[in-house]
Parts: structure tokens; C-alpha cells; sequence
């Protein structure tokens, strides 16, 4: 396949995601018109590209869709649910049609034959093949005075790139006016000064011009008047007067500008050709597929770098030369902004891993005669790309079980004084080194007497083997277990939650499952973030110094020894006018020595909870490589793994979550 | 048997330290390097034999104690001090693991002659951790069979013993006890 081809294809699934996503939320804010036009654009844009890219049939497609969200858009048809049915499927065909490359034909029919029995006044049969009728237009001239507004920026469009793709669509003349540019004290740097006037000579037809300018309708005056229509293919322009001749005319400029700028534009289209060929290339590399390795010992290799230059920091602060200590600085600047690049470059947001689920849920929940909807939280969490592939399985797995075991139908819900609708959510958040991700369900909790029973039918547990709940919630895990009654096409395979469990170990991670009966399950995943770099904050507690996540830092204070003596005793501590939990890390890690006269406190935000840890020094910020403690420190509770500090002596990150867990394992 | 499944086969390169006044050896396929004593950082919360960690070149490696695993007193810090940093392997995965030893003498060669299987009584050093005895100018070497020494059964029991303050089992009181004692208890089993 041509790399553009590539380019386009991944683009379009991009797109087909953001897609959904919007129509998602259009279900349940059908009026909200920003969605309408982000569906509407996302249509666009499919449709554009597909057609640029030789995929015809998807923007024929697409465009079928697209004239139907365009009755939505002009509040001509209201959003129903069958609408974003049918459009959500047409998505699937969509993504199908793209990543086979060809056109599934009665499916594509029948469901353009659906869309269009949805525009009441343009009834099926009407209307010419759509790919057809994107070609259909006659070679023709226009004009086209596209004026912004002078806030267009606030929008975030750029207005060379819509004057470039309408360059891209025929033979273009641009003139741009600079007569409103005011004198540099004057000028505001976000203001849009200039305008244009273009003649385009086109076959694309008037509408493609108008879609050009789709983004910033808005917030431009535009007026495009078709020079010669009806004109043929081949014929001269029969009323075109150069825009030269127009702007002397209207006495826009004077003839001698007329001269230097004919003869400036033929210089500038010359070197033009050259610099978008260029650009075009560079287009085509917008995105490249590296192997994963490779990305590997990069991200390494700026570990090391961030050590070095930690010391290299130290080493500058220390000396008196003013010329170490300016290289030392950009040096960490441009480490800092290298480390943050080269992370980006494996990490991804769970959100788009998120926004799968939230149509699963729903497409589940409908076919099992159940309500459910999902809300998510930490979409933003980035963790490695690799890893977020290989979740895919198991949270598939985890919320199929959810909804099918665990979400009760709707009168038995009500009857139970739950909602009707159930909730799945789902949630992401660092934890030290790990990301924690939670998947929650207000259904019906883990039946710990039919998991006994099926555990001891299935041998897997002795008759009269005493187990606590945690154990027998453990169960589930094993091999070759399945509590459903009966295999339903959704879950209960018998290739249950020891797949998942499986699969998440293979990634270095952990499951653990939390259950109340009648009230609902958590199941936890923990997986390491591995080779990940953080910002932390650096302390010390007697002669030992820890790393604590900045991420896990709300606030530093200092108190008495008197004050921290009293908080200690009573394990709680004022703060903001509230009392919160106080712990004394010197206690917690049975550190040796005298506190210091005036002890600081992190407080910490754990789950909403509110914490202060008791220790010596705050040192600052700190650069940190997480690096693993090792097999044999796994079970350590508090640490989470270490960092190398710039004089090479080694470090210890906290893990507050982890703290706080052995705080109310001890508490209780 | 444990000791079946590791037989000593060819004349194998052996790396020896001291430990107290008895000298033990490691196949020098397991060890990485031998580094000076540098600063070790302390892991709170953790077993006392498990004496914290350190910086190799970028990596952070634990650092074990060899004489507290063994029951003995904890490792001074001399010039002689070493850490010796070994790969062994953990429940089948790999793992890097730095021990001190209170010196670090030669590499030696050892042929299978010249090894014999550790008595199954009357040593004062589990039978388990050993892979083989050898023999020397006289002088017996302890060769470790470390991946077992670490396995994170063997951790954990060490750990549960200090924190119930029972004794590992040794039978040997703990002061550093002459060396002829073992050797001679070794030939006799051998014997």
C-alpha cells in the first residue's frame, strides 16, 4: 500500500473514533450543536481525504451520511436514536471499508438507502451516485473574497492553510491585501489583518469551495461568484477578467504595485513548487512506525542522560564559574524537553482505549436487555502505548462479565432501589510507578456461595476448606472457571477471568477484585509504568532520602516539633481548617534519629482523602527515573522503586497509595 | 536430591570469597563483577540480611548480606569488603543480586574429581544452599548453589524466623567457628 494511502487509512481511524465518541454524546445531548458539527466534520473530513486518497466509495459513503447531518445541523431533522444507530453501524462499515479497501456493496446500499429515507424532502432514487455527484461539476471559474474577521485566530484556524487547500483544488490565483496590516506599535499579534482574493478554476463545483472554509464560516466574510459557469470543460473563460485588471479597478493598488507583484508571484510560484513538493513529503512522514526496541533503548539512553545531567547540575550550582553553571542550565533545559519528547513518543492516553468501551457497553447492554451506561475518569492518564494495546483483551473481558453477571436487569434494579440504569466506571490514575486502572460496576457483587460451590463442583477447592471472602473472590481467577448458569453469547465461555489474569501478569501487572454483595465489584489492575520518568519531589528523613511524586503532592507546610509530637499521638493534623490523617514517615520506616526542631509535611491527596506525611527536609525537585527495585524487594511496603540521585548515590520513590494501604491494614 | 539436577560435569572456573574464616565459591558464569563497598541505601520495612540497594552504573541492584542470611553477625565494613554482583534466577526469571563478602580471594578451577556432595548432617550451613564441596590444598571451599540461597521461598523463611526470633537453622553456634570443624565433618560424611 503507498504510504499516503497509510497516512490516510490511520487518519481515518482517528477520525472514526472521534466520531463515535461525538455520537455517543449526541445520544444523550441531542441538541448540543457543537457536537452536531463535530460529527459533521468528522464526516467532512473523511469524506475529503477519502476522496484525495483514491477511496471513493468511502467518500460516497460519507458523504450519504453527511447530507443527512447537514438537515441535523440546519435543525431540519432532530437526532434520534435510530439515526445514531444507523450512523454509528455506517462508522463500522466505514472503518471496515477502509481497512479492506473495498466497497461491502448491498450492506453500503442498503444503509445509504436508509440514510437517504431520511431526508424527507429528497426522496431515494432523486439524487445521482453520490461519487458521481462529487465529480459531476463542470470545469468553472470562480471568485473568491475571503475576508476573516480580525479575532479568526482565537479559533485556532489558520487561514493559509484553507487559502492552500483551495489552491489544491484547481488552477489558483491568490492575491492577499496587506493594507489593513497597522504599524508595528499598533499590531496585534493575535489579530487577523489580511484578506484574500483568490481565482480558482475548479471542476470541484461551488459546495467544495464553500467546505473549504467549513471551519471558519463563522468568523470571515466570504463571497464566491462563479465567473463563467456553464462554460465547457475545455472552453475559455468566457467573462474573466484577470484580478489584476479587478483590483486596479476598484483601486485596491496602483499599477506599478500591479507590475512588481505579477512578477514577485511568478518568482514565488517558481520556488513554490519546490517547497511543496517538500512539504508534501514531509506530509507523507507525519507519522512513521518505529519498532518498539528501537524506542526501547532511546528511552534508556535519556535515562541515563537525565542521571548524568542531574550531576552535571550539581557539579554547575557548586562551582563559582558562571559559564558551567549557563551550560549546565541549558543542558538541563534541553534534557528536559528531549526526556519529555522521547516519553510522549511510547505514551498514549487511555482515553481513546476509554471511548471503545463506552460503545460497548452500550451496544451489550442493549442486546442483554439491560441499561448501562459507563462514565470514565483519568482519560488523560498516559501509560505505554505496548501496554494499552494489550489491555484491550482483558477490559473487554472484565465488562462483558460486568454487564452480563453483575448489572442486574432494569425491574430488578428497581425493585432493589438501585437506578434502572446501571454504571460501569472506569478509572485511571498513577500510583507511583503503577497506573491503577478500576473498572466498577453497581451490580450485584460477587455470589460468594456460588463461587464456593462451582470451586468445589470443579475440584478446585476441597469440600470443607474454609476460605474468607477475599479468598473465595480469588477463585475466580482460576482456570477453567465460569459461575454463569448459562453460556451466553456474551461472557461465560468458560475461558474466564484467568484469562485476564494471565494477560495481566504477562505485563508485569496485578488484579485484584473488591466485591460487596448487592452492591457491586471493583476489579483493579495495576501495571507498572515501566522505564517512565516523573517529576518528583525530593526529601529527606534522617539520613535517607526519598523521592515522593510530585503528581501525589498537593502542599508542603511545617509545624513544631511540639505541634508534630501532638499530631503523631493523635494520628491526625490540621489542615485547611480540617482535621486529616497524619503519618509520621520516620515511623513508618522505622527511620532512626532525632526529628529536626521544625518538621515539614507533604499532604498528599490519596482517593479524595487528605494526608500529611511527617519528615525532615523538602529538597526540591527532582528529575526521576524510576528504576525497579528488584524481585526481592517486591513486597516492600511504601516503595514503589528507586532513582538515581546526581552524586550516583541511589534513592527510594514513595508510594503513598501504597503507604495508606498499610495504614488502614494496621488501623483496622 | 536436589543435588541430581546440578551436577558438577566439567572442570568449571569458580570465583571464591570469604565469608568469616570460611572460604566459599560461586561459578564465575553466575557473577557479573566484584565492586568496593560503596554506599548502600537502605530499604525501610525490609528484612535486616536484605542490606538495601546500590547503583551499578545506572542500575539499581540489591544488596544482600551474606554472614546475616548465614546467621552470623552483620558484615563490618573493611578495605577488604566486597560486593560480588551475581545474576541468579528467581522462581525461573532472572534477576540481578549483589552479596557481600568480607573479601574476594582468586578465580579457581575446580575439576569433578575434586568435589564432592556436602555430608547431609552435622553441617553447620544447609545442606540445600550447597551445591558441592570442594577440595583445595587441603583446604575445603563451600561452593553455593545461590540461586536456591535466594529463592524467595528461602527469603521469606529467613525473614519470618528473624521476625519470630527463631533460630535459622543452624546447627553451629554463631561466633565464626574454625574452619576445620566443617572440613572435618565433611570428610567423615565423605568418608
Amino acid at each position: 500500500m503507498d504510504k499516503h494511502k497509510m497516512v490516510y487509512r490511520e487518519e481515518a481511524f482517528e477520525l472514526l473514533v472521534d466520531l463515535e465518541t461525538a455520537l455517543l454524546e449526541l445520544e444523550e445531548s441531542p441538541e448540543d450543536e457543537e457536537l452536531i458539527g463535530r460529527v459533521f466534520r468528522s464526516l467532512h473530513t473523511i469524506k475529503g481525504s477519502g476522496a484525495m486518497f483514491g477511496y471513493d466509495d468511502v467518500a460516497a459513503f460519507a458523504h450519504e451520511i453527511e447530507a443527512v447531518f447537514e438537515r441535523v445541523r440546519d435543525g431540519k431533522l432532530p437526532v434520534t436514536k435510530e439515526l445514531v444507530n444507523l450512523s454509528l453501524s455506517a462508522c463500522d462499515l466505514t472503518r471496515k471499508m477502509v481497512a479492506e479497501e473495498k466497497l461491502d456493496t448491498t450492506h453500503a446500499a442498503e444503509m445509504m438507502g436508509r440514510f437517504r429515507e431520511m431526508l424527507p424532502d429528497r426522496p431515494a432514487g432523486d439524487k445521482p451516485e453520490a461519487a458521481a455527484a462529487l465529480r459531476a461539476f463542470q470545469l468553472a471559474t470562480y471568485r473568491i473574497r475571503f475576508h476573516p474577521h480580525a479575532e479568526l485566530f482565537a479559533t485556532g484556524a489558520n487561514p493559509a492553510l484553507i487559502v492552500s487547500e483551495v489552491r489544491a483544488m484547481g488552477d489558483c490565483e491568490v492575491v492577499a491585501h496587506i493594507a489593513d496590516v497597522p504599524p508595528l506599535d499598533r499590531l496585534d499579534p493575535e489579530a487577523c489583518y489580511l484578506r484574500w482574493d483568490l481565482v480558482l478554476r475548479t471542476d470541484r463545483g461551488e459546495n467544495a469551495i464553500e467546505d473549504a472554509f467549513i471551519f471558519v464560516a463563522d468568523s470571515c466574510d466570504l463571497d464566491i461568484q462563479a465567473m463563467d459557469a456553464g462554460a465547457g470543460p475545455e472552453g475559455e473563460p468566457a467573462d474573466f477578467r484577470r484580478i489584476g485588471d479587478i483590483l486596479l479597478e476598484r483601486g485596491d493598488i496602483t499599477p506599478d504595485a500591479l507590475d512588481e507583484a505579477l512578477s514577485a508571484q511568478a518568482r514565488e510560484r517558481f520556488q513554490d513548487r519546490g517547497a511543496e513538493k517538500r512539504i508534501s513529503d514531509i506530509g507523507a512522514a507525519a507519522s512513521i512506525r518505529v519498532p518498539a526496541d528501537k524506542l526501547d533503548t532511546l528511552v534508556n539512553l535519556v535515562g541515563e542522560l537525565v542521571t548524568v545531567q542531574a550531576n552535571l547540575t550539581r557539579k554547575g550550582r557548586m562551582s563559582d564559574d558562571p559559564e558551567l553553571l549557563a551550560i549546565s542550565e541549558e543542558v538541563e533545559r534541553l534534557i528536559t524537553s528531549l526526556r519529555e519528547n522521547t516519553m510522549s513518543l511510547r505514551m498514549l492516553p487511555i482515553g481513546s482505549t476509554f471511548q471503545k468501551f463506552r460503545r460497548l457497553v452500550r451496544d451489550l447492554g442493549e442486546e442483554l436487555g439491560k441499561e448501562a451506561v459507563m462514565t470514565t475518569a483519568g482519560a488523560d492518564t498516559e501509560l505505554d502505548k505496548t501496554v494499552i494495546d494489550q489491555l484491550n483483551d482483558p477490559l473487554v473481558h472484565i465488562i462483558r462479565n460486568e454487564i452480563d453477571h453483575g448489572i442486574e436487569a432494569p425491574h430488578v434494579r428497581e425493585a432493589l432501589g438501585k437506578p434502572r440504569q446501571g454504571t460501569i466506571h472506569m478509572s485511571a490514575e498513577h500510583s507511583g510507578a503503577k497506573v491503577l486502572i478500576r473498572i466498577s460496576g453497581d451490580g450485584a457483587g460477587l455470589d460468594t456461595d456460588a463461587i464456593r460451590a462451582k470451586a468445589v463442583e470443579r475440584n478446585l477447592i476441597p469440600a470443607d476448606m474454609e476460605l474468607d471472602e477475599d479468598e473465595l473472590h480469588q477463585l475466580i481467577f482460576s482456570a477453567g472457571f465460569s459461575t454463569a448458569a448459562r453460556v451466553t453469547d456474551v461472557s461465560g465461555r468458560g475461558v474466564g477471568m484467568d484469562v485476564v489474569n494471565r494477560r495481566i501478569e504477562a505485563l508485569h501487572g496485578n488484579v485484584e477484585i473488591a466485591s460487596r454483595r448487592g452492591a457491586g465489584t471493583t476489579i483493579t489492575l495495576s501495571l507498572p509504568l515501566t522505564l517512565a520518568i516523573i517529576d518528583g519531589l525530593l526529601v529527606r528523613i534522617g539520613a535517607t532520602h526519598f523521592v515522593i511524586p510530585l503528581s501525589a503532592v498537593e502542599e508542603c507546610l511545617e509545624m513544631t516539633r511540639e505541634e508534630a509530637d501532638r499530631c503523631r499521638d493523635r494520628g491526625m493534623m490540621r489542615y485547611r481548617e480540617r482535621m486529616v490523617i497524619y503519618q509520621s514517615l520516620r515511623t513508618f520506616f522505622n527511620i532512626d534519629g532525632d526529628p529536626p526542631a521544625i518538621e515539614r509535611v507533604v499532604v498528599s491527596d490519596i482517593g479524595g482523602e487528605k494526608i500529611g506525611f511527617g519528615l525532615d527536609q523538602v529538597i526540591g525537585h527532582h528529575q526521576t527515573v524510576i528504576k525497579p527495585l528488584g524481585r526481592i524487594y517486591r513486597d516492600i511496603e511504601g516503595v514503589s522503586g528507586a532513582t538515581i540521585l546526581g552524586d550516583g548515590s541511589v534513592s527510594l520513590i514513595m508510594d503513598v497509595h501504597r503507604i495508606f494501604q498499610a495504614m488502614e491494614g494496621n488501623s483496622q | 536430591m536436589p543435588l541430581k539436577e546440578t551436577a558438577l560435569a566439567d572442570t568449571g572456573q569458580y570465583l571464591t570469597f570469604k565469608i568469616g574464616d570460611e572460604v566459599f565459591a560461586l561459578e564465575v558464569s553466575q557473577v557479573r563483577e566484584v565492586l568496593d563497598m560503596s554506599r548502600i541505601t537502605r530499604v525501610p520495612r525490609a528484612p535486616d540480611f536484605m542490606r538495601g540497594v546500590i547503583n551499578v552504573r545506572g542500575s539499581v541492584v540489591p544488596v544482600v548480606d551474606l554472614r546475616l542470611k548465614f546467621g552470623l553477625t552483620q558484615t563490618e565494613n573493611t578495605v577488604d569488603t566486597r560486593i560480588v554482583v551475581m545474576e541468579i534466577s528467581l522462581d525461573g526469571e532472572s534477576a540481578v543480586l549483589g552479596a557481600l563478602a568480607d573479601s574476594v580471594d582468586e578465580v579457581i578451577e575446580l575439576a569433578p574429581a575434586h568435589i564432592e556432595n556436602p555430608p547431609r548432617i552435622g553441617m553447620r550451613w544447609r545442606t540445600e544452599f550447597i551445591k558441592g564441596i570442594g577440595k583445595r590444598d587441603d583446604k575445603f571451599i563451600i561452593i553455593l548453589d545461590i540461586d536456591r540461597v535466594f529463592s524467595t521461598d528461602e527469603l521469606a523463611l529467613v525473614a519470618d524466623a528473624e521476625a519470630t526470633g527463631a533460630e535459622i537453622d543452624l546447627d553451629a553456634p554463631i561466633e565464626s567457628p574454625p574452619l576445620h570443624e566443617t572440613a572435618e565433618t565433611a570428610e567423615m560424611a565423605g568418608g
